[in-house]
């Protein structure tokens, strides 16, 4: 973009006004609360699908078992899982919002703050020394806030409460060249059979390929965070979510890791480009209540919330 | 594979009745343990409260954290109670039946070999109750009926009064068989298959 295009598209930027930190602290307590017992859309149809697929009578039993769960909490307002998580925010900026960041960030953990005193939850958060628990649900650099600038208008911030079964099976490898793509595939497989039962299957398995480790297991979250139904659109990449995909549901593990063709809901990679002497691969799963809300904000009206 | 509607504390012959496979539906009393109180009790050597100590014996022990508010008069009310994953209690497991008694662990994931062998060894039961589910859970569960070592917070140990609470399945039995370890088996023969196809 030429400097000028540049100033020109700056005077044209939103220039937020003091209501959006107060809306951006509502909105955030909104979407921890709302996140937590009100599961997205696609969620719910994978669990249905997966549940008219499987084979094994006991797993479609689990599997009919987990869609209770969720009617249950729509109707009685309550919590999907005890586990509140640690809570994730994904913060995608508008090129065109002017911001103060540091007071955006205030704003969404005063929103996690409140909506774990006010409803209350379960705070999940301690010093991972003392193991002191706050009871916010908030701390030392908590909630993890994660950040893409994109161009346009809008500021969307995305809560992902992230259960702590599914986080611990969390892995991260740095293959060899050599390796290739025939070493990423059989390492997922490998974590995916490590995890076993652990992480609440069927999961949403999430992939990160590439960048540096850092890079790569942030990539991970970011693609387990992802819309079930929702392919990178990258051929090469979706081609090997849909193989991984068949491949880890062949396993047999199933739902809840007692068996049956049910492991994944989907598997989903985020891939940047690396070192030409690395081959990274990150494995961040996500439990079967896949929990995730959005708010979008636009300038001068109160912001959407949508998952 | 059988249901059974069984009433907590478990006699040996509940126990003993019990197969991989089976289903039971629990009401009466189960106790919430996890990482910090048990960490306290057999790392630290923190002894359990005398109260406590006696409620244990036959018990069943449920691998929780809940999340609850606090009442004016001190006592909980739960808002949302389910269950989290077992391996890392798992080196417990012996401690909490042989010194005090506990005979059943209700939790998600399973255990490893050495908790696994405790419940064979001390003819004990691991009941899968399903992650993830615990909007199902908190309407079984009918009051929050003690507390222990509240300082821990949310990780005190919890006495809860149950009703139909499940499906419960058996997973792990006092007879030697290992649902987790069954499926396990059959996933890295299948896995080794797809491996060899890459």
């Amino acid at each position: 973009m030429a400097i000028a295009d540049y100033v020109a598209g700056y005077k044209h930027a939103w220039e937020v006004d003091e209501n959006f930190y107060q809306d951006v602290e509502e909105a955030c307590k909104t979407l921890y609360i709302e996140s937590l017992k009100d599961l997205p859309p696609d969620v719910r149809r994978a669990l249905e699908r997966a549940h008219e697929k499987e084979q094994l009578e006991s797993g479609k039993e689990i599997l009919a078992t987990l869609i209770k769960t969720v009617s249950t909490a729509d109707d009685e307002k309550l919590l999907i899982c005890q586990d509140t998580g640690i809570p994730v925010y994904f913060v995608k900026v508008g090129n065109q919002v002017r911001f103060d960041g540091l007071r955006l960030e205030k704003a969404i953990k005063k929103g996690t703050e409140r909506a774990t005193l006010e409803h209350p939850l379960r705070s999940s958060i301690v010093n991972t020394l003392t193991r002191e628990n706050h009871g916010t649900s908030t701390g030392e650099q908590v909630p993890v806030i994660h950040y893409e600038f994109v161009e346009g208008n809008d500021i969307e911030i995305l809560i992902v409460p992230k259960g702590s079964g599914s986080e611990n099976m969390s892995y991260l490898k740095m293959l060899t060249p050599a390796e290739g793509i025939e070493g990423i595939k059989k390492y997922v497989l490998e974590c995916v059979f490590e995890s076993g039962a652990n992480p609440c299957p069927p999961t949403i398995v999430g992939i990160g390929l590439g960048g540096s480790a850092d890079k790569c297991a942030a990539l991970a979250k970011k693609a387990a965070a992802r819309e079930v139904g929702s392919p990178n659109p990258d051929p090469d990449v979706r081609q090997l979510e849909e193989e991984l995909y068949t491949a880890i549901n062949k396993m047999g593990i199933g739902a809840h890791g007692l068996g049956g063709n049910t492991t994944a809901l989907a598997v989903q990679i985020e891939a940047a480009d690396t070192h030409m002497t690395c081959n990274p691969v990150a494995v961040n799963m996500m439990c079967w209540p896949a929990r995730r809300m959005r708010a979008t904000f636009k300038s001068q009206s109160k912001p959407e919330i949508t998952y | 594979m059988a249901h059974y509607r069984l009433k907590a504390p478990l006699t040996d012959e509940d126990i003993a009745q019990l197969y991989v496979g089976d289903t039971v539906t629990l009401d009466g009393i189960i106790f919430g343990v996890r990482d910090a109180n048990l960490i306290r009790l057999f790392d630290k050597k923190v002894d359990l409260p005398e109260d406590l100590k006696p409620q244990l014996a036959g018990a069943i022990a449920l691998h929780t954290a809940p999340g609850v508010r606090k009442l004016e008069d001190g006592t909980y009310e739960k808002v949302s109670i389910g269950t989290t994953t077992s391996y890392r209690m798992d080196r417990f497991t012996r401690g909490l039946m042989e010194d005090y008694g506990v005979r059943v662990i209700v939790g998600k994931g399973g255990l490893l070999e050495e908790g696994s062998q405790a419940l064979v060894d001390l003819k004990g039961c691991y009941f899968t109750i399903l992650g993830g589910s615990a909007a199902l859970e908190t309407t079984q569960v009918e009051a929050i009926e003690d507390i222990w070592w509240e300082d821990l917070m949310p990780e005190a140990i919890w006495k809860f009064r149950v009703k139909d609470f499940g499906p419960l399945i058996v997973s792990i039995d006092s007879h030697g068989n290992n649902k987790y370890k069954d499926v396990k088996k059959v996933a890295r023969k299948n896995l080794d298959e797809i491996l060899s196809e890459i």
